[in-house]
């Protein structure tokens, strides 16, 4: 699954970027990770504006989770605090679990949603939790038919 | 265009921007300076080393063994608690990439709009309402990014770093989010241990006195002396800032804030990180979650190296990756279940070319002639990929 959506990044590569939007951090409730939910111009004529504050608001949840100052996360620093945090060498900590969540999220969400309106949502742990980047590719219609055909008689091929 | 361009993985800490020094291939990351660092541990190593030697053996048996044996566990939970402030990310943030950059320039001058020619433009500042407050978040030149709240510039470093503290020499690091708690610990567990040595140190001195003299206990035990003089100009150092970190916690301020007076209450500015309750802060601050490291220190990413054409046939030895060569088959107008079938078909593609089981190579265009080798095949890829890249 990891190899078919690297490659599917890759594909991605050879149509041709148009532009990227980035979505900033929303600061309204302090210092946790959260995210603009507000709809960027640029995608008005991609993807339907539901579907975008849904994953915004998907992932502003899986934050909101992975932060919670809560029972769970008062048990897990006192503990690890007890064993001079050498415990984190072999566990992993429940902000890493939640960010793998999110990863997976958003690896589906572009397999499902946008890949094919010709978008591709970037992790923000890859740009510093610090913006949403979503690339926007254009369309390339009937462009490239000699490449069309090998990957046809590939697929035929199987 | 006719230079051949061989890519070879190289971790991303090796092509980090900013001042810092990494060991253990990207594990370890500390400040350019560590003089004073070195000077720390030798310190601590070394008073509690003549304790060990001088004052523990008389202890154990005249008074009692756990002496030493918490005299150890609090050692080495100081130099836990040292190591993981010096070797861990503060919590540094990465520059912006190009298109972020511009992206960011972009709406600053939307939001300046028009300057005339000669006035100077307006200092980049964001107004955010953090909590009913409003907070600046200012524009950093050398990171190109407009800084997050609490986070500041440290120039020694060179980084941008999240919820700044400090930078502290005798740590060797910076002092930030992601190691502030263990910072506090490693001051207060060394004012304990501090306090812990140089009490049992006058208590062995006025033992073995009773016993022998004074001048002969000093005579017998030189180490003490040593110790006794450490551990009582370190006091009123470690202690005092253990006792200064205190307040800061329950507050939630940062050194930085706190200097810089951003809440001091003029202008009716008041901390709106603040929970408004001691024990809230403290849990904060201390039992929060471990925020992890957004610097992707041991990811691997290509290092572009051009070699001249006439040596191609010797860089065979040179490890090669096909990460960065553009494959050739376009993926628009096909529904989802065809994008499986042509990545699999990329993949399928890419290994009748090329039989080295190990990387994965990009599919050949129909253009290429026949080619006597695979090595050269490969390479000729490359260099018709970069091309068409161009």
């Amino acid at each position: 699954m990891a190899t078919e959506f690297h490659n599917l990044q890759e594909l991605r590569h050879s149509a041709s970027l148009a532009n990227k939007v980035f979505l900033q951090r929303d600061y309204s409730e302090g210092t946790t990770c959260r995210f603009q939910t507000k709809f960027p111009s640029e995608l008005e004529s991609r993807i339907e504006r539901t579907l975008f504050e849904d994953t915004v608001k998907t992932l502003n949840n899986y934050y909101a989770e992975a932060e919670k100052m809560g029972g769970q996360s008062y048990l897990e620093g006192c503990l690890a605090c007890a064993t001079a945090y050498l415990i984190f060498l072999c566990m992993e900590t429940r902000y890493e679990k939640v960010l793998k969540k999110i990863g997976r999220y958003i690896q589906e969400q572009n397999e499902k949603i946008y890949a094919p309106r010709g978008l591709l949502i970037t992790d923000p742990i890859e740009r510093g939790m610090r913006v949403i980047e979503i690339s926007i590719y254009e369309d390339r219609g009937s462009s490239g038919s000699c490449s069309g055909s090998s990957s046809t008689s590939g697929s035929s091929a199987r | 265009m006719s230079a051949v361009m061989i890519t070879r993985k190289v971790r991303k800490w090796e092509k980090l921007p900013g001042k810092n020094t990494f060991c253990c291939d990207g594990r370890v990351m500390m400040a350019r300076q560590k003089g004073v660092f070195y000077l720390t541990v030798f310190l601590i190593v070394g008073t509690c080393s003549l304790f060990f030697a001088f004052e523990c053996p008389y202890l154990a048996t005249h008074l009692s063994p756990a002496i030493p044996v918490f005299a150890i566990v609090l050692f080495l939970f100081v130099m836990a608690m040292l190591l993981r402030t010096s070797f861990s990310d503060p919590g540094v943030l990465p520059r912006a990439l190009p298109e972020e950059a511009t992206f960011i320039e972009m709406e600053i001058e939307a939001a300046n709009g028009n300057v005339p020619a000669g006035q100077r433009p307006p200092p980049r500042i964001r107004n955010v309402q953090i909590n009913g407050q409003i907070v600046k978040l200012k524009y950093c030149y050398t990171c190109k990014i407009f800084r997050p709240p609490r986070a500041s510039h440290c120039s020694i470093c060179d980084n941008c770093v999240d919820r700044f503290d400090h930078h502290c020499p005798w740590v060797g690091n910076c002092v930030g989010k992601r190691n502030y708690r263990y910072f506090y610990l490693f001051t207060l567990s060394l004012s304990l241990l501090t306090i812990y040595i140089f009490t049992f140190a006058i208590v062995h001195v006025v033992m073995r006195s009773v016993d022998s003299g004074f001048v002969k206990t000093l005579q017998d035990t030189p180490g003490t002396v040593l110790e006794v003089l450490v551990c009582f100009f370190t006091l009123w150092s470690v202690v005092g800032l253990t006792g200064f970190h205190s307040y800061l916690i329950s507050l939630n301020q940062t050194t930085n804030e706190d200097i810089k007076g951003s809440w001091s209450g003029k202008n009716r500015l008041q901390n709106p990180y603040s929970h408004k309750n001691i024990v809230k802060n403290c849990c904060e601050v201390l039992c929060g979650p471990a925020y992890p490291s957004v610097l992707d220190r041991r990811g691997l990413t290509q290092d572009d190296v051009p070699v001249p054409a006439s040596t191609t046939t010797q860089s065979n030895s040179v490890p090669q990756t096909t990460k960065t060569t553009a494959p050739l088959i376009p993926n628009e107008h096909t529904p989802d279940d065809a994008k499986s079938s042509i990545a699999d078909s990329a993949i399928a593609h890419a290994e009748k070319i090329s039989p080295s089981p190990k990387e994965e190579k990009p599919p050949t265009p129909a253009k290429v002639p026949p080619l006597a080798s695979p090595e050269t095949d490969v390479e000729a890829s490359i260099i018709i990929a970069k091309e068409k890249a161009l």
